[in-house]
């Protein structure tokens, strides 16, 4: 039963993923801003994802205060144009704002790991043709592609996800690439292919768990990029439309408002800008602490 | 030299038609595809007339191939909601967003390599993490928004510079005009770039004043001036030319919003009215001048790189 051993000693050397995992929290924590960045992000998305079940108040429904109406107990951000409290809307478009981000950012992440490990891995053909293609994506500038997709695909929350990870997964594709490439030379996967492991198996076993940690970066700086998109496509009126909420549509639609009632605008787009700061920094920290000789001494 | 224009001409060769591929086929292949060109209230002899006129009869491979032929003969065809020629609608609008972006670029270099530079020298102190945090709010800002603020505290509430518009031009052009027309949309697009300039910069410039040749520069005697903008910038900066390539499709993108938020009449609210106006032709046209442009200035970046770095140079 040699290749019973065999594969003992392969699983043997597969590299301690779990204690890498935790040099990496360890890490983080000294990032002091990276850190707080996490705990903030926990903390929003709780709010946003628990908040509208304990507020009382729907974003639809129309509240007997009147259009515009400053901030009361029961309305502690006033209401909008139509009448509509303000503060659940900030809740139920942070929920949709946030999934389309976490959504788009975990289909991007699915496609990108894919098509560039496949390329890494299988070399030759498959390589030049994935790679080719993700060149392709990466010379068209992003904004066009959305605009004409979403003009041709509609502009239903799930279309919205899916156009934004369309054109997502290609800075994904090339960090796996890249580590795909360097990872597959070494010799526990090596061992693996000898031991008679499929392709696959390798890929899914070996390779892939060794890139994680870059693809958790990738993915966190995606997120931001995602949530930037979404709010810019509503500005061009192609996002998530209305009556569902989101901070991009509330900003979009704030904008007659600006003089009358500035906390329109300014809610949404702070909250915008502190969620993709939060990530922008989580996503920094994380490289740092990946790889320390970028970090700053 | 020759060899590497003839390679990377075969490369973009390829990658142009990929592009034309995808968007051709997202085109024509969704659902609502180009039939959704007509109206509603259309009858369905209306319906069949037009179809036929537009050639949307014919299977879709066809049709590609028929765009490329003649496309290849620099022809895009003509646009469904004006009916006038691509290539003239695109030619009309690409001078405003390659003025606007190459402006940016010039802004965004010499900003970033200042704050660059300044952050380097500066490493661990206030002003580096200032300009530090400063760059990550710039990339986490959506720019819409902040071009938005911008109106209202430069246009409504001091008068300063116009909001929207692309100034006197032609017979009429003055500088001053000019200037206050292109000051904000500059500045709202270096948003896009300027933050990633800064820390390449930063970066860069910290690789090389930790090189063993500043060292032997400082031990021979230079002054400190001579061996931080002498020894060290020059090599620096030559890092700094790679990365505008990699910026060019990103700052293309921006133009996009930019344009949309001050009336700024080029490519990016062209192909807002396109999308919008479902004119298929010109969505095609527009894409491919775009890959264009973007292909022609990655090649220049290379170009002028390996004649920067005399490493690349020795090795071409």
């Amino acid at each position: 039963m040699l290749g019973a051993s065999l594969k003992e000693d392969v699983n043997q050397a597969e590299p301690q993923e779990e204690k890498r995992r935790f040099v990496l929290l360890t890490r983080l924590k000294q990032n002091k801003v990276a850190f707080f960045s996490l705990w903030f992000l926990l903390i929003v998305h709780f709010v946003v994802f628990v908040g509208p079940v304990l507020w009382p108040l729907s974003p639809d429904e129309l509240t007997d205060v009147g259009a515009l109406a400053p901030w009361t107990l029961q309305h502690p951000f006033g209401t909008d144009d139509l009448g509509r409290d303000v503060f659940a809307r900030m809740l139920h478009g942070g929920r949709v704002t946030l999934l389309v981000g976490l959504c788009a950012m975990l289909f991007s992440l699915i496609i990108g790991t894919i098509i560039g490990a496949c390329a890494g891995f299988f070399g030759k053909v498959v390589e030049s043709i994935l790679m080719r293609i993700t060149e392709a994506m990466m010379a068209i500038p992003n904004f066009f592609f959305v605009l004409v997709a979403l003009t041709v695909l509609g502009t239903t929350p799930v279309m919205v996800v899916v156009v934004i990870a369309l054109t997502g997964w290609v800075e994904i594709a090339r960090v796996v690439y890249g580590e795909t490439l360097k990872w597959k030379e070494y010799e526990f996967v090596e061992a693996a292919n000898a031991a008679g492991a499929s392709a696959r198996r390798i890929l899914l076993k070996y390779v892939v768990p060794q890139i994680l940690p870059s693809i958790i970066v990738s993915g966190t700086l995606a997120i931001a990029w995602a949530i930037l998109t979404e709010s810019a496509i509503s500005y061009l009126g192609l996002g998530i439309q209305p009556p569902t909420p989101t901070w991009g549509n509330m900003l979009q639609n704030s904008q007659q408002y600006i003089w009358t009632a500035p906390i329109l605008g300014v809610l949404p787009g702070v909250a915008i800008t502190i969620v993709v700061l939060a990530y922008n920094f989580l996503g920094d920290g994380l490289r740092d602490a990946l790889d320390p000789r970028f970090a700053k001494k | 030299m020759v060899r590497f224009l003839l390679n990377r001409f075969g490369q973009s060769i390829i990658l142009l038609f990929i592009v034309t591929v995808i968007t051709f086929f997202l085109i024509n292949l969704a659902p609502g595809g180009p039939n959704g060109v007509m109206r509603m209230d259309a009858s369905p002899e209306e319906r069949q007339a037009m179809i036929e006129r537009l050639g949307l009869d014919e299977p879709v491979i066809i049709r590609y191939f028929e765009w490329v032929g003649s496309a290849l003969q620099g022809d895009l065809g003509t646009s469904f909601n004006s009916s006038e020629a691509v290539v003239q609608r695109i030619a009309d609008r690409l001078p405003y967003t390659i003025e606007l972006t190459v402006f940016t670029i010039i802004f965004s270099v010499a900003a970033g390599i200042i704050l660059g530079v300044m952050s380097a020298l500066k490493r661990g102190k206030a002003t580096d993490h200032v300009i530090n945090f400063s760059s990550v709010i710039g990339l986490s800002v959506p720019s819409f928004w902040l071009g938005l603020m911008l109106i209202l505290l430069f246009s409504v509430e001091l008068g300063w510079l116009p909001s929207s518009g692309v100034g006197p031009r032609g017979a009429d052009f003055e500088f001053g005009g000019w200037l206050s027309h292109l000051a904000m949309p500059v500045l709202i697009l270096s948003t896009t770039v300027l933050p990633n300039i800064v820390r390449f910069t930063r970066s860069s410039m910290l690789e090389v004043i930790s090189q063993n040749y500043i060292r032997t520069a400082r031990s021979k005697g230079a002054k400190e001036f001579v061996v931080l903008y002498v020894h060290s910038l020059r090599n620096a900066l030559i890092p700094i030319i790679s990365i505008i390539g990699v910026l060019i499709p990103r700052l293309l993108s921006g133009a996009v919003i930019t344009e949309a938020i001050f009336g700024w009449t080029g490519i990016g609210t062209l192909i807002i009215e396109a999308a919008n106006g479902r004119d298929y032709p010109l969505i095609m046209g527009i894409t491919v001048v775009i890959t264009l442009v973007v292909i022609v200035s990655n090649l220049v970046v290379d170009v002028v790189y390996s004649q920067v770095d005399p490493r690349v140079k020795n090795l071409a």
